[in-house]
């Protein structure tokens, strides 16, 4: 990432990637009221109404999956020959969005890249929420999702294994794998911070509550020692995960015969994408909560160009799993992949296709100027084009891919329902009210890990056992 | 006895539930009923109320033979305990039907009833009065299938989609129920004293007023009673109204022949076959038995070449050798020269030539040169839209070339009475409006008052009928004006006979007794002739016994069982066409023409019998609805259907709606609204719009009645068959519902042309020409790439036992729809309606492809039927996460749908997209109607479960435990053999043309693996490795050098290298 004018950067206060990852003049006291405080605060008015929208859209969404489980997959759009429609499209959104987390929580870890420590807590809320939203979509897509544990392996009566050929089986693995680490990681990193919430807390329920969440947290030296380890074996776990969950859900296509699908190019693209879309939801989310709760001291432009940084790389490395789609679409010489790649641009879905090329494309190229890598405006405008952008790129791969295959007489169109946009709406609804819910009773910022990294606590966070010294 | 009192009491309470009834049936007794019972009891239902004595005398009175009614409400218990006693019964003395109505449970196990395995009884089903033989197939007692009788001339075991949806008709809940007198329920006892009265009455006046008006009639015994009535009472009349009958034909004959004949065509024999705007192979009552002729004809080596001439593509141009594309009176004046060139008739004498463009004038030639080449082995046939003139050549051809008395042969008529059925319409509207019809039969489901011609206005005249009676399945438009209507028994429950396209007669025999009320047409006229109560069985016996050789038992017997009266075909007539018959013809041709040349860019409508519901008499019929109709692939509607170059010129796009206008005789005008279809291959200047739809809603007590747009208004009785049309654009949108390139018709036809390069591209439909194929028998191999046996990662199947197979030849697949509507009654494939196949949902696990070829004006047109194919490396089996769907040990692919959860993944990787998903809940699991209607092999699929083709195992299982049955005494080792031929699907046993083939191809014995080491063998998309079981026998083609100069041999190695080229190149 070292461009020319590094070294002119670093000697000056003003250039961003300059401003400390914590604003000056905190002390870990200072960290540790500023963080609580979001929690213990009384509720302002604002979180009332975002509350309360997110929480009529998962009405919405639960009143659309009702109706789907009374009458069927049929209220939605999907037909022969497009067998997956939304459903699929938001799930692979969905479990894109959540890589972000884990990327941040675990690889920057072992990275020791010390500005993920304000980030990381609230991305890994998001990452269990974009899964929880991701994990409903391959259950109620089902024709009969109340059979749905047949795809797991289990003993039973019918002496049936599922068949593990299947990518969808894989799937299952892989996405539940992930559910359960990121749940892991995320409640372990949160156990000290419940100590110091039970701590600080005044009403007993409260502190029972925390207390009950903090599991005898005493902050001991043992228990610092134990913490440290079991956290960083997590996230040796986690780390393979970001590349293999959707590395896996790409072979749902890649297995597949359908030109389109059928393309060795699809797992590292589509891990860049889901890094890609993730840290434009990052953003999403970390730009309107730092302003909210005045945690831009915390969350500082440094974190928002670091983030803006990682999805222009990422960008590009997905434009190039497009381009590199269609060259090897000319140089096969198959007829069938040729027709498919002109009939993305040329065909009835057209339109998706170019906005796909804009939004995930076009638009984040602007971020090679530092003036809107540093602006949470157009980082904000960037991001929310670019989840758009992996959206319709779903949509063509699934959609364009089906709609036109092998046989001319079986070509069809697609187009979702309202059911269709109610569950992906509604889904959003219960993402946000999950969200909503974390950022009231949780601490949004790892507070322990704030405190390590107060200018004057110590010049590096270190971790390991050395850093018993943390103050309680 | 208790019991069978019981099932009275239901069998009425249910008669007095039924919808669209105004009072029970004797409102007093009930009132009285109710006034004793008054105070602290309460009556919760007409049963309870019905369970009195006095209700129970009532219905012993009002219906003596109430017991054997079918009430919809029956358990199951009470409907296995009906169906074997009268199943039993009939068995055991030989399909006769008993007397005995006494509701027993078996005590002893009847010969032959067996329950899991059914009985056939060969019967026969009328369409428009003709009769084709058939097996009924049937499980305890109900008919639930049909199959064609092998013995029977008309079918040879095949059959068509109407008589394979026939049997959806029989348990169609929308039909009528009860008789009605002025819209309220009534009784037959009613029924016969009023009509006692009525003619009573008018016996001293020798039947003045009486009329009768009935579809065609073949039936003897009918033709018998009516004579005996019209003996009675001469003063009445027999009129006859066949809305899509042969009129022109029958006009020709009367002026060619100066009598009514019946033509029949063997096409086994004929060499050249010149079809001028006809649908010989899919329509008319022979049309069955001509496919297989043709289909035989076409596989041999020296195969036949086919012309056909026409204005819209027909079915028999989807496997012609040449298609000219010609407006109506373009395609008479073809006729006329062509008539002068083989010498049938001599120059017009009015100047000018008939024909003025080259290309025409070529064809003439050309197509004139063969036929004199195979004098005496071809057929020309014309389509009943050509005007009587032009049908007068067409016999005059056939006698200049020598064809009459080898390839076509004239008989007797098998119309009882043949007359004019316009003029009998005509005359019976005017006497009606004259008020000189007071009684007035409507026998047999016909209706007028939508089907007549729109100058007639019977509808207004009927109302001035004192006592009409309306005989019908279903309620409909004509029955609202009548004062009686009487629910017709289906022919799968009424005793009956009727006569096929040859004349040979079959002895209808019912299956089931009637579920409803229905009587018979016999049974209706049999109160005409004072015997009210004579039941059907009766009636027919009466009329053969005088008339059966030998012992009557005997020969009575051997009748039902082998569906057919031995030697009963119409004697044949000599008869040559009047000598200056086809002079005045092309006289008259030769002013016509120039009146239609005058006019220039005028577009003429044509109206045809829609290919699915004929002429509107299986609108109710909802498989006949939702089968796609052969050439616009259209479900649930007609459409005006125009040319791409007519549309440009007007201006009108694909589903737009139009007012159409047809200036009639007088001052009468007619209009309708329409939507409009492009269709490649229309002649400009020309439309196309099917009978049959746009009926009242709710015409036949369903909510679709009112679908599509109605041709009769449009249609006069001098212009039966096209008219001159007026379009003005409405510019409303109106959605139609097809199932191949749904919505893909833009107005330039950009879509539609796409597609059809695609499938050119990817070798879907291969096809060469005869000669090309004699040159180097590899031809249609090196079309396409196939990988090496071996090129798979997993290894290859071993099929020690048995392995299923299919082959399908396009080369004579007519597109006609037999082998769908076969596939959904066999296997109980549920209909989803327009909605549904809108949203592209359709379920036919069989479907046909139709594919355009080469220029969108004037194209070849396709027909490629494609059920699963059965792939040894199946996409879809790898990618389903719990096994639902998986190989089996003789090469299926399995569908299991208990273990299905409905990830449709399987659906999406299926490189044919055979696969059909239960999206919503489309199979009726609950009404009794649909559960008697089942197939009991064959699961009713639920919602959220993939479902295909399954080659039709159950048939394959039944067959294998037959086979071991047979090889009880041997050893056992191995399958057991299941001799060749034992073993059919439901595709394959209906198909007119023969043109599917199934069995083991572990064997070479069988004909599938014949087929299958042709050298036109090829798999569709092989180079996917798939490997699929069912294979297709290229097309092939036996064009005439006149009309298309063999390739050189030069162009042909360059396509050849050009084919090599993209093989390799596919293949780096």
């Amino acid at each position: 990432m070292a461009t020319p004018d590094d070294g002119a950067a670093l000697q000056s206060p003003e250039k961003p990637y300059k401003v400390p990852i914590v604003a000056p003049g905190h002390t870990t006291a200072t960290v540790t009221d500023k963080i609580s405080a979001v929690v213990q605060s009384r509720t302002p008015r604002w979180w009332f109404i975002g509350f309360g929208i997110s929480f009529l859209l998962l009405m919405m969404f639960l009143n659309s999956v009702t109706w789907l489980l009374w009458k069927g997959v049929g209220i939605w759009g999907i037909n022969q020959p497009v067998g997956w429609g939304f459903a699929i499209i938001n799930f692979v959104w969905w479990i894109g969005i959540g890589h972000a987390g884990t990327l941040i929580s675990a690889i920057l870890l072992l990275l020791r890249q010390e500005w993920r420590t304000s980030i990381n807590r609230f991305a890994e809320a998001m990452t269990l929420f974009a899964v929880s939203c991701a994990g409903l979509y391959p259950l109620l897509h089902l024709g009969r999702p109340w059979l749905f544990y047949w795809l797991m392996p289990y003993p039973n009566t019918m002496g049936m294994w599922p068949n593990f050929r299947s990518p969808l089986v894989w799937d299952v693995f892989a996405v539940s794998t992930y559910a359960t680490v990121s749940l892991l990681f995320w409640y372990v990193g949160l156990v000290p911070d419940l100590a110091t919430l039970r701590d600080r807390s005044r009403h007993r329920f409260w502190q029972v509550v925390y207390g009950f969440g903090a599991m005898g947290w005493r902050g001991s030296a043992k228990h610092w020692h134990n913490y440290e380890t079991a956290y960083l074996l997590l996230a040796g776990l986690a780390t393979p995960l970001v590349l293999s969950v959707h590395t896996v859900v790409s072979f749902d296509f890649a297995i597949g015969i359908i030109p389109g699908w059928h393309a060795t190019i699809f797992p590292p693209y589509f891990v860049a994408g889901a890094i890609y879309a993730g840290f434009a939801m990052v953003l999403l989310l970390s730009i309107p909560l730092r302003v909210a709760f005045n945690l831009e001291d915390f969350i500082t432009l440094r974190h928002l160009q670091n983030m803006g940084k990682v999805m222009l790389a990422t960008g590009m490395i997905v434009f190039y799993g497009y381009m590199t789609e269609f060259f090897f679409a000319w140089y096969s010489g198959n007829h069938l992949e040729q027709f498919t790649s002109m009939n993305r641009i040329l065909g009835p879905y057209k339109w998706h296709w170019f906005g796909l090329m804009f939004c995930n494309g076009v638009a984040p190229q602007i971020l090679w100027m530092r003036r809107f890598r540093t602006s949470p405006f157009w980082l904000f405008v960037v991001s929310l084009i670019v989840s758009v952008g992996m959206w319709l790129e779903r949509f063509v791969i699934v959609v364009t891919s089906l709609h036109r295959d092998f046989l001319p007489s079986s070509w069809g169109m697609y187009a979702g329902t309202k059911w269709d946009w109610m569950t992906f709406i509604g889904s959003m609804g219960l993402f946000l009210t999950l969200f909503f819910l974390f950022i009231r009773f949780l601490p949004l910022i790892s507070i322990f890990e704030m405190r390590t990294i107060v200018p004057g606590t110590k010049g590096e966070p270190s971790r390991g056992s050395e850093m018993t010294e943390v103050p309680q | 006895m208790d019991s069978d009192h019981d099932v009275k009491g239901k069998c009425a309470a249910e008669a007095s539930r039924r919808p669209g009834e105004g009072a029970p049936l004797d409102l007093e007794t009930l009132r009285e009923g109710l006034r004793a019972k008054r105070g602290p009891e309460l009556w919760r239902s007409l049963d309870e109320l019905a369970a009195t004595p006095e209700f129970e005398d009532l219905l012993h009175r009002e219906f003596p033979r109430q017991a054997s009614e079918w009430p919809e409400g029956v358990s199951r218990r009470n409907f296995l305990q009906l169906a074997g006693a009268s199943l039993a019964l009939a068995g055991l003395t030989a399909c006769t039907k008993q007397p005995i109505e006494k509701i027993v449970p078996y005590v002893r196990q009847p010969e032959q009833v067996i329950p899991g395995r059914p009985l056939f009884f060969a019967t026969a089903l009328t369409h428009a009065g003709y009769a084709l033989g058939v097996l009924a197939e049937s499980h305890l007692g109900r008919p639930t299938k049909i199959e064609g009788n092998p013995d029977h001339p008309a079918s040879l075991g095949s059959t068509d989609a109407f008589r394979q949806a026939a049997i959806l008709s029989l348990y169609d809940p929308s039909r009528s129920q009860t008789l009605s007198r002025n819209g309220r329920t009534a009784t037959w006892s009613g029924f016969a004293s009023d009509v006692n009265g009525a003619l009573r009455a008018r016996q001293p006046l020798g039947g003045d007023g009486l009329r009768i008006l009935s579809g065609t009639v073949t039936s003897p015994t009918l033709e018998a009673q009516i004579k005996e009535i019209l003996a009675r009472f001469p003063k009445a009349h027999w009129h006859r109204w066949e809305p899509a009958g042969p009129h022109h034909e029958r006009a020709a004959q009367v002026r060619a022949f100066g009598r009514p004949v019946e033509v029949r065509y063997d096409l086994s024999k004929a060499d050249v076959v010149v079809a001028i705007d006809s649908e010989l192979l899919t329509q008319g009552p022979g049309s069955v038995r001509a496919s297989r002729d043709f289909g035989a004809k076409r596989r041999t080596p020296d195969m036949n070449r086919v012309y056909s001439v026409e204005s819209g593509p027909t079915s028999t141009a989807t496997v012609a050798d040449h298609r000219l594309q010609l407006p109506p009176a373009e395609i008479e004046a073809f006729l006329a020269a062509l008539a002068q060139a083989v010498g049938a008739a001599v120059s017009s004498g009015t100047g000018g030539e008939l024909v003025t463009d080259p290309h025409v004038k070529q064809w003439v030639d050309a197509v004139a040169e063969d036929l004199k080449a195979h004098r005496g082995a071809s057929v020309v046939a014309g389509g009943e839209q050509l005007s009587p003139a032009a049908l007068v050549l067409v016999h005059a051809i056939n006698g200049a070339l020598g064809n009459v008395g080898a390839t076509v042969t004239y008989t007797e008529p098998v119309e009882a009475d043949p007359v004019d059925h316009v003029a009998e319409l005509r005359n019976l509207t005017k006497d009606m409006a004259d008020g000189k019809v007071d009684m007035l039969l409507l026998l047999g489901g016909v209706n007028p008052v939508y089907t007549a011609p729109a100058d007639l206005d019977f509808a207004k005249a009927l109302q001035k009928v004192e006592l009409s009676i309306h005989h019908g399945l279903y309620e409909d438009e004509t029955s609202r004006y009548c004062r009686w209507h009487i629910p017709a028994a289906h022919e799968l429950e009424a005793w009956g006979d009727a006569r096929a396209y040859d004349g040979t007669v079959s002895v209808i025999q019912p299956l089931i007794e009637p579920l409803f009320e229905g009587k018979s047409e016999i049974e209706v006229l049999a109160t005409f002739n004072n015997r009210p109560d004579a039941a059907g069985y009766e009636l027919v016996q009466a009329y053969w016994k005088t008339r059966l050789t030998g012992s009557f038992d005997t020969a009575w017997r051997q009748v039902l069982h082998d569906g057919l009266v031995a030697n009963s075909q119409a004697a044949p007539v000599s008869v040559t066409v009047a000598g200056s018959a086809a002079q005045t013809a092309v006289t008259e041709i030769a002013a016509a023409v120039q009146q239609a040349r005058a006019r220039k860019d005028g577009v003429t409508l044509v109206f045809r019998p829609d290919p699915t519901i004929y002429d509107g008499r299986y609108a109710p019929n909802v498989w006949l609805q939702e089968l796609p109709k052969p050439l616009t692939k259209l479900t649930w509607d007609n459409a005006l259907v125009i040319g791409p170059k007519t549309a440009e010129r007007l201006g009108l796009r694909v589903e737009e709606t139009v007012e159409l206008t047809v200036a009639g005789r007088k001052d009468l005008t007619l209009k309708t609204s329409a939507a409009v279809w492009i269709l490649p291959g229309q002649a400009e200047n020309t439309a196309v719009l099917t009978l049959g739809y746009g009926r009242a809603e709710t015409a036949h007590g369903r909510e679709d009645g009112g679908a599509g747009f109605n041709a009769y208004a449009l249609r006069t009785s001098d212009a039966l068959w096209s008219a001159p049309v007026e379009i003005r654009r409405i510019g409303e949108r109106y959605p139609f519902a097809c199932t191949q390139n749904h919505h893909a018709l833009d107005p330039q036809g950009n879509e539609t042309k796409l597609a059809s390069e695609e499938a050119e591209q990817r070798h879907v439909v291969r096809q060469t020409t005869l000669a090309a194929l004699r040159k180097d028998p590899e031809v249609i191999r090196k079309q396409g790439e196939k990988p090496a046996a071996d090129e798979s990662l997993y290894p290859a199947w071993k099929y020690p036992g048995h392995a299923w197979g299919m082959a399908i030849d396009l080369n004579i697949c007519t597109g006609c729809n037999a082998c769908v509507a076969a596939c959904q009654a066999e296997n109980n494939i549920p209909v989803v309606g327009k909605e549904q196949v809108l949203a592209g949902r359709e379920m036919h696990w069989l479907r046909i492809d139709r594919y355009f070829q080469g220029d969108l004006d004037a194209p070849a047109i396709h027909h490629q039927p494609v059920p699963c194919m059965h792939c040894e490396n199946a996409p879809c089996e790898v990618v389903c996460p719990v096994q639902a769907t998986s190989h089996s040990d003789e090469g299926l692919n399995d569908m299991v749908y208990n273990r299905c959860v409905g990830t449709r993944y399987c659906s999406n990787n299926c490189p044919y997209k055979v696969r059909r998903f239960n999206f919503l809940r489309y199979s009726d699991r609950e009404s009794p109607l649909a559960a008697m209607l089942y197939n009991p092999d064959v699961t009713v699929r639920m919602r959220g479960v993939m479902e295909k083709c399954s080659y039709c195992v159950q048939r394959i299982e039944q067959a294998k435990i037959e086979a071991k049955v047979e090889d009880a005494g041997a050893p056992e080792a191995g399958p057991h053999k299941i001799p060749v031929g034992k073993l059919q699907t439901a595709c394959q046993q209906s198909c007119p043309t023969q043109a599917i083939v199934f069995g083991d191809i572990n064997d070479p014995q069988w004909e599938v693996s014949q087929w299958k080491a042709d050298s036109r063998n090829y798999g569709l998309l092989e180079e996917l490795n798939t490997r699929p079981r069912t294979t297709y026998l290229a097309k092939v083609r036996n064009p005439n050098p006149r009309l298309e100069p063999p390739s050189d041999s030069k162009s042909d190695s360059t396509s050849e290298l050009k084919s090599e080229m993209r093989t390799t190149h596919g293949h780096s």
